[in-house]
């Protein structure tokens, strides 16, 4: 579904990814790990195109995302993004966040966004904050809206860019329990994450990255009870 | 007694005497028609003057922001920052003064009109750059949120950046209208009759400057003042919509 062939970045003279490999088939569910400043952010950017690579290719259901000739929001479309910092709209209530994208992009009449929406909000437990807006909610609350926000769109895989991270703790569980019933439905998923819970149960796949660098890939257990490289043993021993 | 009287005559002659040349000055030959048309005509032009400018300031920042974020419209860019520069590098009176009398030379058009233009375009340059400094100072979460839902740079700008923009940047808005208004008082130079040329001809016609100017500079107050005090209900209430 997503191949990135030698990828590499460059931000003014430094090199921030030093030729990236990645397949990501249907289905599955993509964790990457690393330390701060090791690229994940970066790589997740260059996937949906918000980052423009230096060298090297981001497919995307057969279709090269940099080529000018791709509609590169037609793409943006079907690659749902969540951040860390949630970037819900604060002047759009609950509602107008999650059906903006789809009525203004002429996806679904404004009734069917609406109706959808609420259905979305239902499956996340907060059909009743429909009508307030961002700012009126709890940081677990927004992240769960932005997932939602992201989930209207119909996605065909969902890129998660340290979705708990500046969650308080007793936060995180939320928001990881509807990433993890999204994984168990099979929508495809790219997640950066430390979350271990989530890691442990969802993740088909775990790849460490390190300096702009994949340096090791493999199941949950591979990674995290059998290391191979110095450098993961390392990572894995201060994480802990 | 007496003194009394006296006193109580003299504060009679007082009052008598202000009253007198209030009259002079103001009422008769109907001299209040002046400062009327004088705070018609500064109403209205820094009304046009500001819409125009908002026009052309909204125009302005999105061109620029165009150009920085994904290296569009290069000439345009190009000419927005050269006037941009020209308008905010010299003086307004010469503004006035080159549209008026250069551009406008021998054309037949309501001096009024020519104020607007001027003051419009003058205008313009100022508010492109409360605008952009609006625009910028959207965190760029906002932005990439909005990309990654599939939406464009133009939807992106109106459906998310721009209403939050305008909310950030409507109290500089309001103290641009304000300078606005006070700077119509310019356009006297060119014999436009807004309110401080008003307060000039019926001081010229009486030689007493004592209440066409004080009128004049109460009338100014309280519009300033009023529309200072309008810009911040309305800040308060749209800060109240969200937080
Ligand atoms: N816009 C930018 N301009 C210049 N350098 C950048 C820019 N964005 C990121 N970098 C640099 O690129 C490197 C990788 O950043 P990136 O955000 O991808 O790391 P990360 O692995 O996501 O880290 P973290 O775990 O802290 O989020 C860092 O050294 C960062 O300073
Ligand atoms: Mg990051």
């Amino acid at each position: 579904m997503i191949t990135v062939k030698n990828l590499r970045k460059k931000y003014g003279s430094k090199v921030v990814l030093k030729g990236i490999n990645l397949n990501v088939e249907k289905g599955e569910c993509v964790v990457i790990i690393g330390p701060s400043g090791c690229g994940k952010s970066t790589l997740l950017r260059c996937i949906n195109g918000i980052e423009k690579v230096t060298s090297g290719k981001v497919i995307f259901e057969d279709k090269d995302i940099n080529n000018p000739k791709v509609d590169i929001n037609k793409i943006r479309e079907k690659m749902g993004m969540v951040f860390q910092q949630f970037n819900l709209f604060p002047h759009l209530t609950v509602k107008e966040n999650i059906v903006l994208a789809p009525i203004k992009l002429k996806l679904m009449s404004k009734e069917d966004a609406n109706k959808k929406a609420l259905e979305l909000l239902e499956l996340i437990d907060l059909k009743d904050k429909v009508d307030m807006y961002p700012s009126q909610l709890s940081g677990g609350q927004k992240q769960r809206i932005a997932i939602a926000r992201s989930l209207i769109m119909n996605p065909d895989v969902m890129l998660f860019d340290e979705p708990t991270s500046a969650l308080d703790p007793e936060m995180v569980d939320e928001v990881s329990n509807l990433m993890k019933d999204l994984a168990k439905q099979g929508m495809t998923m790219i997640v950066v994450t430390h979350e271990m819970s989530f890691v442990k149960e969802c993740a088909t796949r775990v790849i460490f990255m390190e300096n702009g660098n994949i340096i090791e890939e493999g199941t949950v257990k591979e990674i995290f009870e059998n290391p191979k490289s110095d450098r993961l043993k390392e990572f894995l021993s201060k994480v802990k | 007694m007496e003194v009394l009287f006296n006193v109580w005559g003299e504060i009679v002659k007082f009052f008598q005497s202000i009253w007198d040349n209030f009259y002079q000055t103001i009422i008769y030959d109907n001299r209040y028609l002046y400062i009327l048309e004088g705070l018609f005509n500064t109403l209205i032009i820094a009304l046009f003057a500001v819409i125009i400018g908002i026009v052309i300031g909204v125009l302005i920042a999105l061109i620029r922001n165009n150009y920085d974020r994904n290296n569009k419209f290069k000439l345009l860019n190009k000419i927005s920052t050269l006037y941009v520069n020209i308008i905010r590098g010299t003086p307004q009176i010469l503004q006035l003064m080159i549209i008026y009398y250069i551009i406008f030379k021998s054309v037949d058009i309501n001096i009024v009109i020519v104020g607007i233009i001027a003051f419009g375009i003058n205008s313009g340059a100022y508010v492109s750059e409360i605008i952009r400094a609006g625009i910028e100072s959207i965190d760029n979460g906002q932005i990439e949120a909005g990309y990654s839902l599939g939406l464009n740079y133009s939807k992106v700008m109106r459906y998310i950046i721009l209403p939050q923009a305008i909310k950030n940047i409507l109290p500089a808005l309001g103290n641009e209208f304000i300078t606005l208004l006070k700077d119509t008082s310019v356009g006297a130079y060119i014999g436009i009759v807004e309110l401080t040329k008003a307060s000039d001809i019926i001081a010229s016609r009486t030689y007493d400057y004592f209440f066409p100017l004080i009128i004049v500079a109460i009338i100014y107050l309280i519009l300033t003042i009023g529309l200072s005090k309008l810009i911040s209900m309305m800040e308060r209430k749209l800060s109240n919509d969200y937080c």
